[in-house]
């Protein structure tokens, strides 16, 4: 029987409710980022940079996006004979006339045993579809066989007055894990866990199929870590220094976007060994004409610039309009803002058609009327596919989604605070 | 109707001096991410043609480099796929490609080994976009031999060009290559639709003897005794390979939106192998204006009327203005730019400027250090 010493299972199922509507349609890992990437290829890149050939993507919430994007591997390199890259789906298991969807983290992953098995690894990586960071695996591996760990988990150090947001790691002096603590309300150390696990196969498969029989929503962090810590199994803290964001949230969406435009930034998309790969339609170049203004801003293939783009970042195939001024936004692919525009601090997500002399992200900051707690930094957020008639301003907070009207605003104004949500569609 | 296609990529452009003395013409750069051949590649697989050979002869190292993998333009397949065909040596054979009609005749196996009946010839340097699907049905339905494909060149110059005379029902009647005195405007964009068996055997009758180009030995020689008809093709064409001039302007024509959108914007598109590099990066200061630019620049200066490709850094006032900058390229700090054209990795230092005349624009050789 062929053998990998290591394969991975990316995690890819989850919703990402925090991003409001940028997640309506799509899974979190399949949300876009730094205008032509998707955040599923960072860790995907990392795979097959890391030598990591077999990888499985458990899909659950809203995959279509996820299935077209991935494909069979083919701009990962993933496209292999022997592994390369398989989407994993809940489904209805032989002998039963139903299926079970993934319960938790661990429970997807127990879900899969059989095909784990069929690639008969010796390690095998968990890994989760929603954070943005350059790993090299290959160095996490290498540690865990070191130490013979039956799990080695990926950390950083936060500081400690933020650590209760986290999965703290409590370790001996050499990093040994001797406790895992979800989110405590008296962090006694400062590791956070980054979701990201090399686990013995062996070991793994055992307290799988061991804590099934008690959890039906088994969970890595909740249930798998501490049973394994219980029974006394090595695990060590393996330490991250390097760039890792989680965007989870609209706010922490843009502002890692935003960071990408800084003269130096601090994640660097640029250096050649390390590349970030992604599945395009668009290889075309970008294009800016004369008159148009262009600066402190990301453009991808393909897209053009009439008007004038200030601290932003431009998806592929985006069109700006002459006289449009965009800043401080995020344009999504193939999006097209119309003639003399003003869209300010705004995420407008893709295939969206702006109007001429549209206004959008004026005026107070209102937080959001019925998603207060997702909507309240003054983003404006345009969801997928959404249509905006012409000659409407657009306050600050507000979600627009569907093909609107001009008689869905109200003397051609959605005041900050206030959503629209069309196609019977809810937030 | 199926049909196999063939490259013709092994010309020898010298008149592009030093931009192709390590490339073949058909791996030129064009217009920020394309390579030349990509647009006959991308005609080919768009057209259904899933059964390709190129063959190549001159500096065919670049041309390899960029078809390493055929999945890009979707050859991949069990069903035909992408052929790479170089000179070799053999017991029988030891001698390079003699001329156009030869190099197919060396690989004469590829034509016998195919089963679909017709097979449309190319050149690998010629910047266009064609639905060869469409030439071939009017092949057949005119009962033609051969067919070429030809524009309507009114206002250039035509001595560079096969000059077709046609009668009205477009049957060719004389064929002039690079005339003095042209008797019409209709050029040969050197694209032909043939049937396999009928090549096969032209190849047998003339190579022996010693006939090899497909201009000279089989158009012009067969122009009364086989039916040979003109096809008009009225969209954009540009050959790269007349000379420096000829590359800069097609380069420059992608400035035009109706270009752009003909190539980028409206299906099928030109594909090429993808360099998975970042979006281009417009730093603080950056006046970009009327320009193409290829991802994974970063740019700092001023840039005009120009066409940037991957992986160019621009520098802090510096300007670039009417000229071609290849991927890799680097510009300083305070550089000027002007009528230029940068090959590959080229370096300018800071406060360095390269000035060459408008319409005759200086070159600079790849990985030349100022």
């Amino acid at each position: 029987m062929r053998k990998k010493e290591m394969m991975a299972m990316l995690l890819a199922g989850g919703q990402g409710s925090r991003l409001g509507i940028l997640t309506r349609n799509v899974a979190k890992p399949a949300v876009t980022f730094g205008g032509k990437y998707r955040i599923i290829d960072f860790p995907l890149s990392n795979c097959i940079n890391s030598g990591v050939d077999t990888v499985g993507v458990l899909t659950q919430y809203q995959p279509l996006r996820l299935n077209q994007h991935i494909g069979i591997g083919i701009p990962w390199d993933l496209d292999k004979r022997n592994g390369g890259v398989t989407i994993l789906a809940p489904h209805v298991k032989g002998g039963g006339d139903s299926g079970e969807w993934f319960m938790g983290t661990a429970n997807a992953i127990f879900q899969n045993i059989e095909y784990i098995d069929s690639n008969n690894p010796e390690y095998v990586l968990v890994l989760s579809g929603d954070h943005i960071y350059k790993m090299d695996y290959s160095k996490m591996l290498e540690f865990h066989k070191e130490n013979n760990c039956a799990a080695t988990i990926a950390v950083m150090e936060v500081p400690i007055e933020e650590a209760s947001r986290f999965g703290i790691m409590n370790t001996e002096s050499d990093d040994r894990i001797y406790e895992f603590e979800e989110k405590p309300a008296n962090p006694k150390n400062n590791l956070a866990s980054m979701g990201i696990y090399i686990f013995t196969w062996e070991r793994l498969r055992e307290a799988l199929i061991e804590d099934s029989k008690i959890h039906p929503d088994s969970d890595f962090g909740m249930h798998i870590i501490p049973k394994m810590l219980e029974e006394g199994q090595t695990m060590y803290a393996y330490r991250f220094k390097d760039y890792w964001k989680d965007v989870g949230t609209i706010e922490s969406y843009w502002q890692a976007n935003m960071e990408l435009i800084k003269t130096l930034p601090e994640f660097n998309l640029y250096e050649d060994f390390w590349k970030i790969y992604t599945n395009s339609d668009h290889q075309p170049p970008q294009y800016t004409a004369a008159g148009a203004k262009l600066s402190t801003s990301l453009a991808s293939e393909g897209c053009e610039v009439y008007g004038e783009v200030y601290n932003s970042v431009l998806g592929p195939g985006v069109i700006i309009e002459k006289g449009a001024v965009v800043k401080d936004s995020i344009i999504m692919e193939n999006t097209v803002v119309g003639e003399n525009c003003y869209i300010d601090r705004c995420i407008i997500d893709e295939n969206c058609s702006i109007g001429n002399n549209v206004k959008m992200g004026t005026g107070e900051n209102i937080v959001n009327e019925s998603k207060p707690k997702i909507y309240n930094t003054g983003i404006t957020v345009v969801g997928d596919n959404t249509v905006v008639p012409s000659n409407v301003e657009i306050g600050k907070n507000c979600v627009i989604y569907g093909n609107t009207i001009e008689s869905d605003y109200p003397s051609n104004k959605l005041e900050s605070g206030k959503s629209i949500i069309k196609e019977g569609a809810s937030l | 109707m199926k049909a196999i296609g063939i490259i013709l990529a092994g010309g020898n452009s010298e008149n592009l001096g030093t931009l192709t003395e390590s490339r073949a013409a058909a791996a030129m750069p064009i217009g920020s991410s394309y390579r030349a051949i990509d647009f006959t590649l991308s005609s080919m697989s768009s057209s259904g043609i899933g059964k390709v050979a190129v063959i190549t002869q001159y500096n065919s190292r670049s041309l390899h480099d960029h078809l390493t993998s055929s999945k890009w333009w979707d050859f991949g397949r069990k069903q035909g796929g992408l052929f790479v065909f170089t000179p070799y040596t053999s017991r029988n054979n030891n001698s390079w490609f003699r001329g156009t009609a030869d190099s197919i005749y060396q690989n004469l196996t590829y034509l016998k080994r195919s089963n679909e009946p017709y097979v449309v010839i190319t050149s690998g340097d010629t910047i266009y976009k064609m639905d060869y699907k469409e030439v071939i049905k009017y092949h057949v339905e005119k009962g033609a031999d051969i067919t070429v494909v030809y524009k309507n060149m009114e206002g250039k110059d035509l001595s560079k060009f096969g000059i077709l005379e046609m009668d009205e029902n477009k049957k060719l009647c004389e064929f002039e290559e690079k005339p003095l005195q042209a008797q019409s405007t209709n050029a040969s964009l050197g694209i032909y639709v043939i049937s396999r068996t009928l090549l096969i055997n032209l190849l047998n009758q003339i190579i022996p003897e010693g006939r090899y180009d497909i201009v000279k030995d089989i158009i012009i020689r067969f122009r009364k005794k086989l039916n040979i008809y003109g096809y008009e093709f009225n969209g954009y064409w540009s050959s790269i390979s007349g000379g420096v001039k000829d590359y800069y302007d097609t380069n420059i024509d992608f400035l035009n939106k109706e270009v752009r959108d003909v190539f980028m914007k409206q299906a099928p598109y030109i594909e090429t192998k993808p360099k998975d590099e970042p979006p281009a990066k417009y730093n603080l200061g950056a006046e970009v204006s009327d320009a193409i630019v290829g991802s994974g620049s970063i740019l700092n200066g001023k840039i005009e009327h120009s066409v940037v490709f991957r992986k160019v850094y621009t520098g802090e006032g510096s300007t670039v203005k009417n000229s071609i900058i290849m991927e890799g390229s680097y510009i300083g700090n305070n550089c000027v730019v002007e009528n230029a054209i940068l090959d590959k990795d080229v370096v300018l230092s800071d406060g360095k400027s390269v000035i060459g005349e408008e319409g005759n624009p200086v070159i600079i050789k790849k990985g030349t250090v100022i």
